[in-house]
């Protein structure tokens, strides 16, 4: 009992001691030197192992690769089951995370082994070229996650989302004022940028983040200052742009940070189907 | 007038839940009564709530006991129920009547009202709340002018030139309001005497400014009215007079506690400064000056006036049960029934149950009085009333109170037998003894951090654990109670800080020189280069150290309470090193420099603890002073990090939620885990909050030392579990003040929503909302029967295996839980953040 109470307490004081490290840091990189170990350990048996005629997934020793490259396929696709059910344990998602990149990057090796570089125009070589597409937008994913959110938060200025769009709702009930005063070509010009859906430029814009059609952008360009009224427009519609600006930085900096999973989600989903089809034909022609 | 006006046995001022029990008793005894109400309705307080509030019938194990009926439910069945049981009872009401004074003694009072003819009674039960009357506009109004204290319902008003004066909170809510919806075409106009905001919070204060900057509402700043007339409104403006359209004027300035009325009752009074003040001695007294004190009571809710009883919430019981009985209870006891026993006797008797000796609640509570020394000035009512909000515990001999080092904010009061203070953690035997009649585990409840030291029983002892509201409360209404207690936690805070070698009697000289100092947030206590030589404990809140090095203050150290600085210069007379100031509003006791050097001298062994920890904390000012030359941006940005740390309230903080925006992708999966760890709703917003270098401060509990919220919780439902999180038990009953009281903005009031379908029929069925909390709109549709609006905050994921969900449910390991004394650390802020 009172060892139980002890531990309890260390394991409590241990978390509240700010476990600071990122996911491809954690404990100090211990999945990383578990999947080096895995792939030196693989390339050495490939080495080592007489197997006859030839390296073969059909061999003793390509057997015992495949089955732990599915064991592993198997175990990395759950990652997305972990992330949601959100179990009580003294389990860590980025325990799972680094462990899901370390080991899903050691499948290069494994999976490569175990073809023991036979490819074809067939269902096997399918789940392979699957394998790698994961494992290339996974990589992806990896540098995305290393790289951009410093820069999504220097972008946010601590301003949420939505305080982002109210900010954006705000100059346009201003602008809206302003241009009342103004003479008809410049408000048509005014209605135009308001009446245009800023965001609506598809995927591709999201992606790049390049807004080709952005009538607040023209209307800029075509209104000249002048009288007061002119100014008080120009100076909101410049506003307006650069909180356009934030907020389409946000979505491309989020849209760059998801787009993978894109790829990555029904990839594996593919993967599993392949690799389930490679299994079975393997064992049905036995 | 004279003898021709009737006389009532007894009037009953203030017709809310208590107020209107009594007189449902006195009509159901068919006793002459009147019940005295100053508005338009009966039961103000609860009438004001929104339209369909929950109202919760809290303690559960309370019996009702009144002629009145009363269940959980809406406001509105509440009230309809007592409207009706009102009226069948034939209580003699009389609404719209205001009772400016009460004169007279006990067999015939005289009560004045306001427009209208005097009632006179033989007693008087004052049950008229600790709302208060809200302020009037001072300024002369007009024939025909429109001015409010409450808005209701801001839509009602179209068309209208709007007046909102008072910028606090409840003001700029109001005018936010009038001019929410621009169809309505209100042209709303706030007022604020000061150049500044003070009183509200920052969110109404941004929103107010961004409203202004869209011109839909007009701010006048250091601006008073000076005149209100029908469709205009005259202000004294910083330059000079304005004047403006104005068909409402709506004021909310605050209202005016009803405790000078209360004291005026029957008192006569003297001039003094040319004020008219009460003569000490006369009129109803209070137990203290203190602003939460209450009227001194006897048992049967007699005040220091014969033939006043004072009842409900005025009395210091805020729940609507308590008020009832006690309703029922005082006509009992006006009509010469002194035997009755008070409804929460069998809550008592069970909670003295397990003691040992088989004495009554009233033996038990008679021995505390007398055994325990703070309890000596306290009335048998208070005492009462104390207990409700307390256990009794007998222990054996060996058995714990409590161990080092676990949260735990309770006091005991030894009431028979001693315990023993293990004062060495290292070393269970040495042991310090406190005897009866006096108290343990101050130190806790002072400085809001985890016990100091294990406490067990010496021999077989009876205690009284004083929940730390209980305590407060005490405290705050008995000054000697206060005292004592104070001059117990210098006294053990001395020795618990300079080890074991030390008695109370080498430390009396210290402890009788000692003075207690309130520090506000950002005060400087000790200043650098200055040659003064008190040494300093901090007893709450925290400090910071800092030191100028190159013209810029470099952050060396966070001080907890518990800790003690300043003893350098007193030991080798220099200059100070380095300046202190507050980190958040805190007290320090102060010691004379001398007495302490006296104390070392004395004490060789003292001498070297000193010495020793003088010595570590040079080394990390030389530390430092050396890296600023090698890496001097380091040190800097290490600096304003931590004054940004403790700008956002981790001074005051014992387990805070940081995201590392380097590390953030915005996946809200901390958000997500947080909702499906707690019946469906998030505790916190990832989004919201302060960033300052990539380190985001969310919007999240922090678990303060001294909790905001706890200050005022009816029901007394917030407390500290055994991890040191502050959680809301079951008993909330959703009234929303520590909502209010929370400066973070930490709790949201929700009812609980249905069930999600389970993961599984999500991923393979799309069944349900998904992972984290449903949509509003779902959670609508859902909703099985009416859920009541609870407060809900984080509980740091107590009794979930595997602790927080937010940090376990972090992807990339930006979510972290730090306390601030191991975060603010040179070290480990260079190394994480830098």
């Amino acid at each position: 009992m009172a060892t139980a109470a002890d531990d309890d307490a260390a394991f409590h004081a241990e978390r509240r001691d700010s476990d600071h490290e990122s996911f491809l840091l954690h404990g100090r990189m211990r999945w990383l030197k578990v999947a080096l170990g895995l792939g030196s350990a693989a390339i050495l048996g490939y080495v080592l192992a007489d197997v006859d005629p030839r390296p073969n997934g059909g061999s003793w020793y390509g057997y015992l690769l495949g089955t732990l490259g599915a064991g592993l396929i198997v175990w990395l696709s759950l990652l997305g089951v972990r992330k949601r059910a959100i179990t009580p344990g003294r389990w860590s998602l980025k325990a799972w995370t680094s462990a899901h990149v370390y080991l899903g990057l050691s499948l290069v090796v494994i999976a490569t082994l175990h073809t023991g570089f036979q490819f074809g125009w067939n269902v096997h070589t399918l789940a392979y070229a699957l394998m790698i597409l994961v494992i290339a937008s996974g990589v992806y994913g990896m540098v995305a996650y290393a790289t951009l959110p410093q820069a999504l938060s220097d972008n946010r200025r601590e301003m949420t989302k939505r305080q982002m769009v109210e900010a954006l709702a705000a100059i346009d009930r201003q602008l809206e004022a302003a241009a009342q005063p103004i003479g008809r070509v410049e408000a048509d010009l005014v209605i135009a940028a308001l009446g245009q859906d800023p965001f609506g430029e598809g995927a591709i814009a999201r992606l790049t983040g390049r807004y080709r059609d952005c009538r607040t952008a023209s209307a800029l360009e075509a209104l000249a200052g002048g009288d007061p009224a002119n100014e008080r427009v120009v100076a909101l519609l410049r506003k307006r742009q650069a909180q356009l600006a934030q907020i389409r930085r946000h979505m491309h900096l989020r849209a760059l940070l998801e787009v993978w999973l894109w790829v990555h989600v029904p990839l594996t989903i593919m993967l599993l189907a392949a690799l389930t089809a490679h299994i079975v034909s393997v064992f049905y022609y036995w | 007038m004279g003898d021709t006006a009737e006389r009532f046995k007894v009037a009953i001022v203030g017709s809310g839940p208590a107020g209107l029990s009594a007189a449902a008793r006195a009509a159901a005894r068919g006793m002459s009564h009147v019940l005295v109400e100053k508005a338009g309705h009966l039961s103000d307080t609860i009438h004001k709530y929104q339209k369909g509030k929950h109202v919760m019938a809290t303690p559960s194990n309370l019996v009702l006991r009144s002629d009145l009926d009363f269940e959980a439910g809406k406001r509105e069945a509440v009230l309809g129920t007592w409207d009706e049981q009102t009226a069948g009872h034939q209580v003699n009401v009389r609404l719209n009547t205001e009772i400016v004074s009460i004169t007279g003694a006990k067999g015939d009072f005289t009560l004045a009202v306001k427009n209208g003819e005097p009632i006179r009674a033989e007693a008087v039960v004052l049950a008229i709340g600790t709302q208060g009357n809200p302020n009037l506009v001072r300024c002369p109004v007009g024939e025909g002018a429109v001015v409010q204290y409450q808005l209701d319902d801001p839509a009602e008003y179209v068309d209208e030139h709007i007046v909102v004066i008072g910028a606090g909170d409840a003001g700029i809510e109001n005018a936010l309001g009038l001019a929410a919806d621009p169809q309505q075409r209100n042209v709303v106009t706030i007022v604020n005497r000061s150049a500044e905001f003070n009183t509200a919070k920052d969110a109404n204060v941004k929103a107010l400014q961004a409203m202004q900057a869209e011109g839909r509402i007009t701010v006048l700043m250091e601006t008073t009215a000076r005149a209100i007339d029908k469709g205009e409104i005259v202000f004294d403006t910083r330059d000079g007079e304005l004047r403006m359209r104005c068909d409402r004027v709506i004021a909310r300035m605050g209202s005016a506690p009803p405790r000078a009325f209360v004291e005026g009752i029957c008192a006569e009074f003297e001039e003094k400064d040319g004020r008219k003040v009460v003569r000490p001695g006369t009129g109803v007294q209070f137990t203290s000056a203190d602003r939460v004190a209450y009227p001194k009571l006897s048992p049967m809710f007699e005040s220091t006036v014969p033939g006043v009883y004072v009842i409900g919430a005025l009395a210091g019981y805020p729940l609507i049960k308590h008020c009832m009985n006690q309703g029922y209870d005082v006509i009992e006891f006006i009509a010469g029934n002194t035997d009755l026993k008070p409804a929460d006797e069998p809550i008592l008797a069970a909670k003295f149950a397990p003691l040992p000796g088989g004495r009554s609640v009233d033996e038990w509570l008679a021995l505390f009085a007398r055994n325990i020394e703070i309890f000596r000035e306290v009335s048998p009512l208070q005492l009462r009333e104390l207990m409700l909000e307390s256990e009794a515990h007998a222990f054996a001999a060996g058995e714990t109170l409590f161990v080092r080092n676990e949260p735990g904010s309770s006091l005991f009061a030894i009431a028979e037998g001693s315990v023993l203070v293990e004062v060495d953690p290292e070393d269970s035997s040495k042991t310090v003894p406190i005897g009866q009649g006096s108290i343990v585990g101050e130190v806790g409840l002072i400085s809001g951090r985890p016990r100091g030291s294990t406490v067990r029983a010496a021999e077989p002892t009876v205690c009284v654990e004083l929940s730390r509201r209980a305590a407060l409360k005490l405290l705050a209404t008995a000054p000697a109670a206060a005292r004592a207690v104070n001059r117990i936690a210098i006294e053990r805070q001395l020795l618990q800080i300079f080890g074991s070698g030390l008695t109370p009697e080498d430390v009396a000289g210290l402890v009788e020189a000692a003075e207690v100092l309130d520090v506000g947030a950002g005060k400087v206590v000790i200043a650098e280069g200055a040659d003064d030589q008190d040494v300093y404990i901090v007893r709450r809140g925290s400090m910071i150290v800092e030191k100028a090095i190159g013209g810029k203050p470099v952050f060396l150290s966070y001080l907890p309470a518990g800790s003690y600085f300043g003893e350098m210069a007193a030991i080798d007379g220099s200059k100070r090193t380095a300046t202190v100031k507050a980190a958040i509003r805190s007290e320090v006791v102060r010691f004379p420099g001398e007495a302490f050097v006296a104390l070392l001298e004395a004490k060789p062994k003292l001498r070297e603890k000193a010495l020793a920890d003088m010595a570590g904390r040079r080394a990390v000012t030389q530390f430092i002073e050396g890296r600023k030359d090698s890496f001097g941006s380091a040190v800097d940005y290490y600096s304003e990090t931590a004054q940004f740390l403790v700008d956002n309230g981790i001074g005051e903080a014992t387990d805070v939620l940081l995201i590392d925006e380097k590390l953030c992708v915005g996946c809200d999966n901390c958000e997500k885990a947080c909702a499906d760890s707690h019946d469906g709703l998030s505790r916190l917003d990832r989004e919201a909050g302060r960033t300052y270098a990539h380190l985001h401060v969310p919007t999240s509990c922090r678990h303060c030392e001294h909790p905001h919220c706890m200050a005022d919780c009816p029901p007394d439902a917030i407390r500290r579990g055994a991890d040191g999180e502050v959680f809301i038990a079951e008993t909330c009953i959703g009234c929303g003040n520590c909502q209010r009281n929370c400066p973070y903005g930490v709790i949201r009031m929700d009812a609980k929503p249905s069930r999600k379908p389970s993961l599984l029929s999500w991923i393979l069925f799309g069944a349900g909302p998904g992972p984290g909390e449903a949509s509003y709109a779902w959670r609508k549709a859902n909703a099985q029967g009416e859920e009541a609006k609870l407060a809900i905050k984080c509980d740091m994921c107590s009794g979930i295996e595997g602790g927080p969900a937010c940090v376990r449910a972090c992807p990339t390991g930006a979510a972290i839980r730090v306390s601030p004394e191991k975060f603010l650390r040179f070290t480990k802020l260079v190394e994480d953040v830098g």
